[in-house]
């Protein structure tokens, strides 16, 4: 492996940790719920031993509160497992709406804190890739650090792909901070040898008020 | 005595059963969504510990952790986190947290420590109210 695809397996590595503790973390948050609301339901057996009758609206209440977490943690886990299997395969063919699902429930726990959405839109025209899916995510998560720091005052960033001649191209906007930034911010600078692995460039159009991520596909004819 | 307590977590759902838990065990529970909000009822009311979720929207627990420690210096407050490091756990100490729990924490650990978080504040306070009385009985020159 030469020194560069090492640099990219790194970076790659290092954005896989990042997602999954990320993902971990928010099990144990729906772990802690399930655990209180059952620490609860001991509460109430032993207050119905002592005689205080048990309140079936209480009781329900606590039943639907540990399903909805059991459905956030099943949500995260089956997050977790398609991200697992995005390394199955150095490169593959993906499709680009599937992956921008994924890209989306990954970036929930970054951009909430922010106050800030990622809108997939509806179900894209369907668009596949040859591509290496880690590397991809990890772009576009670099592209959403990049647009959180540009959103001013628009607390919604947008994501919109668009088939090219090459391949395709993944538009963030609005970004109306974006004059703010520099051109030579860490998304030129920070990311050659991933770009250069995910034969993609970054794009920074500040009149459209956008960042994309252009990704050509090594099998399409040019 | 009942022990009076601050908790806060972004987690609604963990801090009404939480909240309700503690209160059937005689604690006198405040809650806050937010650190902000947080911030802003701890500086107007006395806790025996604040419980402070190290992840949440807009600030984070250890930020919080460093306000309401500047502001009221005598607060003891417990980190929760979902997900614990050695060097978050290190850095809340040198910050001045009374401790560092993991979620999902068991109850009866979390009331032990506040049980000493309240221990801890009355000595503080008791040594403040000291150092008042010595500095007017200075002042006065009785």
């Amino acid at each position: 492996m030469n020194q560069k695809a090492q640099i990219s397996n790194d970076k790659g590595l290092r954005f896989f940790g990042k997602m999954t503790a990320s993902v971990t973390h928010e099990i144990k948050n729906a772990l802690a719920t399930i655990n209180e609301n059952a620490g609860l339901l001991t509460d109430y057996i032993a207050m119905a031993a002592r005689g205080r009758p048990l309140d079936t609206e209480q009781l329900n209440k606590l039943s639907m509160r540990i399903k909805d977490q059991v459905k956030r943690a099943d949500t995260l886990l089956k997050t977790l497992n398609r991200l697992a299997h995005s390394v199955d395969d150095p490169i593959k063919t993906v499709n680009l709406s599937e992956i921008l699902q994924l890209f989306a429930l990954l970036s929930v726990r970054f951009a909430a804190p922010r106050g800030i959405t990622v809108d997939i839109g509806g179900r894209p025209e369907s668009i596949n890739i040859q591509t290496s899916p880690l590397l991809l995510l990890n772009a576009l998560f670099l592209c959403l650090e990049f647009s959180m720091e540009a959103t001013g005052r628009s607390q919604c960033i947008e994501l919109k792909p668009e088939k090219t001649d090459t391949g395709v191209r993944i538009y963030f906007s609005p970004l109306p901070g974006i004059d703010r930034l520099s051109n030579d911010s860490f998304l030129s600078s920070q990311i050659p040898d991933l770009l250069e692995n995910l034969t993609a460039d970054f794009i920074i159009d500040t009149e459209a008020k956008s960042v994309a991520l252009d990704l050509s596909d090594p099998l399409r004819p040019s | 005595m009942t022990e009076k307590v601050l908790l806060v977590d972004d987690e609604e759902d963990f801090l009404e059963v939480l909240s309700e838990r503690m209160t059937n065990r005689g604690i006198e529970v405040s809650t806050a969504t937010s650190a902000t909000e947080a911030i802003r009822i701890a500086e107007n009311e006395s806790f025996d510990a604040i419980i402070v979720d190290l992840m949440m929207p807009e600030m984070d627990g250890l930020e919080a952790l460093k306000l309401i420690k500047e502001k009221k210096p005598e607060s003891q407050v417990i980190l929760l986190t979902g997900h614990a490091t050695v060097d978050k756990g290190i850095e809340a100490m040198k910050l001045g947290a009374m401790d560092f729990l993991e979620k999902p924490a068991d109850l009866s650990q979390l009331t032990e420590k506040i049980k000493k978080a309240h221990a801890k504040k009355m000595i503080i306070v008791e040594k403040q109210i000291e150092e008042k009385v010595k500095k007017i009985m200075r002042t006065v020159g009785w």
